[in-house]
């Protein structure tokens, strides 16, 4: 039953793996290599290159792509929804419950106990964008690209997603 | 018209965030609090910690919870394909295209000069988030500042993952304000009861 299969894969490592998609991508690699042999380790290695070279989210890329490599059109499907629905749902019932407990004097401690870290792993991942940056592109670039970016953010008040589109084209004529 | 709106903000997060969930947020943000004002930012910091300590692909989660909080059940499945199917669509129809991509050094810059954006967004993000946190903290400072310090050791040097440290305070608040509640009813039974 390879839609079983493809479906329970896709699920268990969503299930799993903790912390968004790329912490997820070992498990994948578990499942799709080394336990159900639908890719060699090279073919994983392509395909999770070829994902990383386009933008949007990483898991649904994988799922769907591997889903349809293994089961066609059905497989793409069943990997999709396996992916995305579980915690998809989980997030819809949470949301549901918090709304009704919403003025009960415990969800407001609770909610404002969890404020700090959120904006401290917001300044952490912060640095870290930092960080790459300056290793794959050079503090230059990284300088130019970030002021740029805080300037047209900032004061000019452009659309974040004008500013990325922006910064790709700098990317293909002074990175590249 | 507002299916419409989700469609197309969802597919603006999708096709501009580039490396995966995490880098999205601040598209995320920019989108749903700043241009739509679908949610506030307060509720979106919340919602972002409680996806954080759910399993799975983060984008996804906040797709939904937005998508749902906007539009119901319809809403959050137009949130979710629209950042996620457009992408993955493209991969499997143009596969012998998009391949010859994956080792271009034009693709490589292109990843690479967003980087830096993303890290501004971030924190200016973070700043805004840690003012008003700190605003809002009025005479807990004290607390607030010992909170933001051990989730910050935490993260660095302990490498906890964020999602456990959520998880600990809700429980520990839950917990605490249970038995502050139940104390204070202990020592004025008659008010409010």
């Amino acid at each position: 039953m390879i839609y079983w299969q493809i479906f329970w894969a896709f699920f268990l490592t969503n299930i799993l793996g903790y912390g968004g998609g790329p912490p997820t991508i070992p498990l994948i690699q578990n499942e799709v290599v080394n336990h159900y042999h639908w890719m060699t380790v090279e073919e994983f290695g392509e395909t999770l290159a070829l994902a990383n070279a386009l933008p949007s989210p990483i898991n649904t890329k994988l799922g769907g792509y591997i889903g349809y490599q293994v089961g066609g059109v059905l497989g793409a499907v069943i990997a999709f929804v396996a992916t995305v629905a579980p915690t998809a749902i989980a997030m819809i019932l949470l949301l549901r419950f918090m709304s009704i407990f919403r003025d009960a004097p415990q969800v407001k401690a609770m909610m404002r106990s969890i404020r700090p870290i959120i904006a401290i792993l917001l300044g952490v991942l912060a640095f870290q964008f930092f960080k790459n940056s300056v290793h794959a592109a050079g503090w230059i670039h990284t300088l130019i690209l970030g002021l740029a970016g805080y300037l047209l953010l900032q004061k000019i008040k452009t659309h974040p997603a004008l500013i990325i589109a922006g910064a790709m084209v700098y990317g293909i004529v002074f990175i590249h | 018209m507002v299916y419409w709106q989700l469609f197309i903000a969802f597919f603006r997060i999708g096709i501009f965030g580039y490396g995966g969930g995490p880098s999205m947020i601040p598209l995320f943000h920019a989108e749903c609090v700043k241009k739509y004002n679908w949610v506030s930012a307060d509720e979106f910091a919340d919602y972002l910690a409680l996806g954080n300590a759910l399993p799975g692909p983060i984008a996804t989660k906040m797709a939904s919870y937005v998508g749902y909080k906007t539009k119901g059940w319809i809403g959050a499945l137009i949130a979710i394909l629209a950042v996620s199917l457009p992408v993955l669509l493209l991969m499997i129809l143009l596969l012998h295209f998009v391949y010859a991509l994956k080792d271009s050094g034009y693709v490589n810059g292109m990843i690479q000069a967003v980087q830096p954006i993303i890290g501004v967004m971030m924190a200016i993000l973070a700043y805004e988030f840690i003012a008003k946190g700190w605003k809002e903290a009025a005479n807990q400072k004290g607390i607030w500042l010992a909170s933001s310090i051990i989730s910050l050791a935490a993260i660095l040097l302990l490498h906890i993952h964020p999602g456990i440290l959520v998880g600990i305070a809700l429980l520990g608040s839950f917990l605490y304000s249970t038995w502050q509640i139940k104390r204070m009813k202990e020592k004025y039974p008659n008010k409010g009861a």
